[in-house]
C-alpha cells in the first residue's frame, strides 16, 4: 500500500536533528512540522524574513504582519527574530540552513529538480525554490511516485524546466525512499512501502537507481 | 510641489503632508519603480494609490509579487499603468495573467534571492554578482556563467530604481524607519536602491523618539517620508488553530 501524505511528512520528519535549522516548501512539506520528535529542537525559517516560525495563531490573534512564506497566518516564538529578505537569502545561499523539504513535479536520477514551471500553462514564478536548492546543505525532495494520470515523475532526465541540476540528495515518494552518499553517486532504493514489490518498483521507475 | 506655496501643504524638510504630495513633482512616465511587500504584507499602500490618482503610465516596477486584484500592484495594473513587472511569484492575480497572456505586460522572472540581492547589490554599489541560484536552469540563459571550483555560478547584475516606495511601521522625520514582524522583507533593500526613496509609515515621530540602537533603515536612505492612512491590513490566508479545549482541536 503506498504512503499516505502524512506518512510522507512523518518520513522526512526522521531527517531532521536537534539543533537544525529548516526551511520548509508548501503543501506536504509544510506538514513535516507537525512530526518534529519531542524534546527536539529545530528551528524553521521564513524565507520571506523569520527564523522561529511558530503555530498559526488561536483564532483572532492572527496578525497581517506576521505570514509565512506561504503568505498564511503565523505566531512567533521566545527565539524568533525578523529579517530582510536580503538578509534571508544570504542566510539560504551562504549554507547556513541545514536542510529543506522541498515538493517536486519531476526529479531525475542525477538529482536535478524540476518543481516551478509546466510549458504551455500558467507560470506564477520560482519564488525562493531555486535559491533554496543553490544553497541549502541537503534537499529533501518529497513528491507521489506518478502523476495524477499515471506518468513516473522520478526519471532518467527531467522533461520540465529545472528549478536547480544536480540538487537532490534524498527523494521520498509514496512507494520508495532513494538517498545518494553525494552528489557525485547515484541514488539507492533505502526504503520501499509495504506491499510495493520491488519489481512493480522498477516498472514504475525510468530513473536508474541501485538496489 | 503643492500649487499654492503659501498653503499648509508645503513639504517641511523630508516630511510631505500626503502620499500625492510626496511623488507629484518627481513621478514621471516610463520609469522604474520598486515596492516593497510580500504578498498582501509590507506593502506601500498609500504611495501605490497615489500612483494611482497620478495616472502615470508604461511604468516597470520591481516587486517580489505583483499585487491581488485589487491590493497592491494590483490596483495599477487594473488601470493599466504597468508595462513590465519584475518578480518572483504573480500567482494570486487574475488581471494579471490576463495582461501577461495577451502580451500587454512584460515579465522578468527572478529567483526571490536573486531578485533580493540584485536590489541589495545596487543600494550599495554592487555592479553584478556571481550565484549559484539557477545555474543549469532557464534562469541562467543568456547571461554570463563562470566555474569557480567545479560550481558553475551565474552573474547578475544590481538592480536601481528611479523611485523606491517602502512601507515600515514607525519613521521619524529623518527618515529614520523601523518595520514590523514580517512586513520587513523587502522593504530594506529597495530603500537603499532608490534614486529617490519615499517612505510611508503608521506612524510618523519627531527625531529622537526611536531608539537608535533598533533603526533598521537609517535616514540617510529616505527622500521623503509620509504618514501613511486607512491601512487595510488584510490577510490573503488566514489560517488559524482552534483553542484548547475547543471540539474540533486539530492542527492543520
Amino acid at each position: 500500500m503506498p504512503w499516505s501524505r502524512e506518512d510522507l511528512a512523518a518520513r522526512a520528519a526522521r531527517e531532521l536533528a536537534d539543533g537544525f535549522y529548516v526551511n520548509l516548501g508548501i503543501g506536504i512539506p509544510t506538514l513535516v512540522a507537525n512530526y518534529i520528535a519531542p524534546g527536539m529542537t529545530v528551528v524553521l525559517q521564513s524565507e520571506n524574513g523569520m527564523l522561529g516560525m511558530g503555530p498559526f495563531p488561536y483564532e483572532g490573534d492572527e496578525d497581517a504582519d506576521l505570514i509565512n512564506a506561504g503568505k498564511q497566518t503565523v505566531t512567533e516564538l521566545p527565539m524568533s527574530s525578523y529579517f530582510s529578505s536580503a538578509d534571508s537569502f544570504a542566510m539560504v545561499r551562504g549554507g547556513h540552513i541545514d536542510l529543506s523539504v522541498l515538493g517536486a513535479m519531476e526529479v531525475s536520477e542525477s538529482g536535478d529538480l524540476a518543481n516551478w514551471m509546466v510549458p504551455g500553462k500558467v507560470v506564477k514564478g520560482m519564488g525562493g525554490a531555486m535559491d533554496l536548492v543553490a544553497g541549502v546543505k541537503r534537499v529533501v525532495v518529497v513528491m507521489e511516485h506518478n502523476s495524477k494520470d499515471g506518468a513516473p515523475k522520478f526519471k532518467s532526465k527531467c522533461e520540465l524546466p529545472l528549478t536547480g541540476a544536480n540538487v537532490v540528495d534524498l527523494l521520498i515518494t509514496d512507494l520508495a525512499v532513494f538517498e545518494r552518499a553525494s552528489r557525485r553517486e547515484p541514488f539507492r532504493l533505502i526504503e520501499i512501502a509495504p506491499g510495493i514489490s520491488r519489481q512493480e518498483l522498477r516498472e514504475k521507475t525510468p530513473a536508474h537507481y541501485l538496489e | 510641489m503643492p500649487e499654492n506655496p503659501g498653503s499648509s501643504v508645503l513639504p517641511h524638510g523630508k516630511v510631505y503632508p500626503d502620499a500625492v504630495s510626496a511623488l507629484r513633482d518627481i513621478l514621471k512616465d516610463g520609469m522604474t519603480l520598486m515596492a516593497g511587500g510580500f504578498g498582501a504584507c509590507g506593502v506601500p499602500e498609500n504611495l501605490i494609490a497615489a500612483i494611482r490618482e497620478l495616472g502615470v503610465r508604461n511604468l516597470t516596477f520591481v516587486s517580489n509579487n505583483a499585487g491581488l486584484d485589487q491590493f497592491g500592484l494590483g490596483v495599477l495594473l487594473q488601470t493599466r499603468q504597468i508595462r513590465k513587472m519584475i518578480s518572483s511569484y504573480v500567482g494570486e492575480n487574475k488581471e494579471f495573467e490576463r495582461q501577461y497572456l495577451a502580451g500587454e505586460l512584460e515579465l522578468e522572472f527572478n529567483p526571490q534571492g536573486t531578485l533580493a540581492e540584485r536590489i541589495r547589490a545596487g543600494g550599495a554599489g554592487i555592479y553584478g554578482f556571481y550565484t549559484r541560484t539557477g545555474a543549469g536552469t532557464l534562469v541562467a540563459e543568456g547571461k554570463e556563467t563562470r566555474v569557480v571550483d567545479g560550481e558553475t555560478y551565474v552573474f547578475e547584475k544590481g538592480l536601481v530604481a528611479d523611485i523606491s516606495l517602502v512601507k515600515a511601521w514607525k519613521g521619524d522625520t529623518e527618515g529614520n524607519l523601523i518595520y514590523r514582524k514580517t512586513a520587513r522583507n523587502f522593504n530594506p533593500p529597495m530603500a537603499t536602491a532608490g534614486r529617490v526613496t519615499v517612505a510611508e509609515v503608521e506612524e510618523l515621530v519627531e527625531v529622537g523618539a526611536l531608539d537608535p540602537d533598533q533603526i533598521h533603515t537609517p535616514g540617510i536612505y529616505v527622500k521623503r517620508i509620509v504618514a501613511g492612512k486607512n491601512y487595510q491590513r488584510l490577510i490573503e490566508k488566514r489560517t488559524v488553530r482552534p483553542r484548547a479545549g475547543s471540539k474540533d482541536a486539530l492542527v492543520a
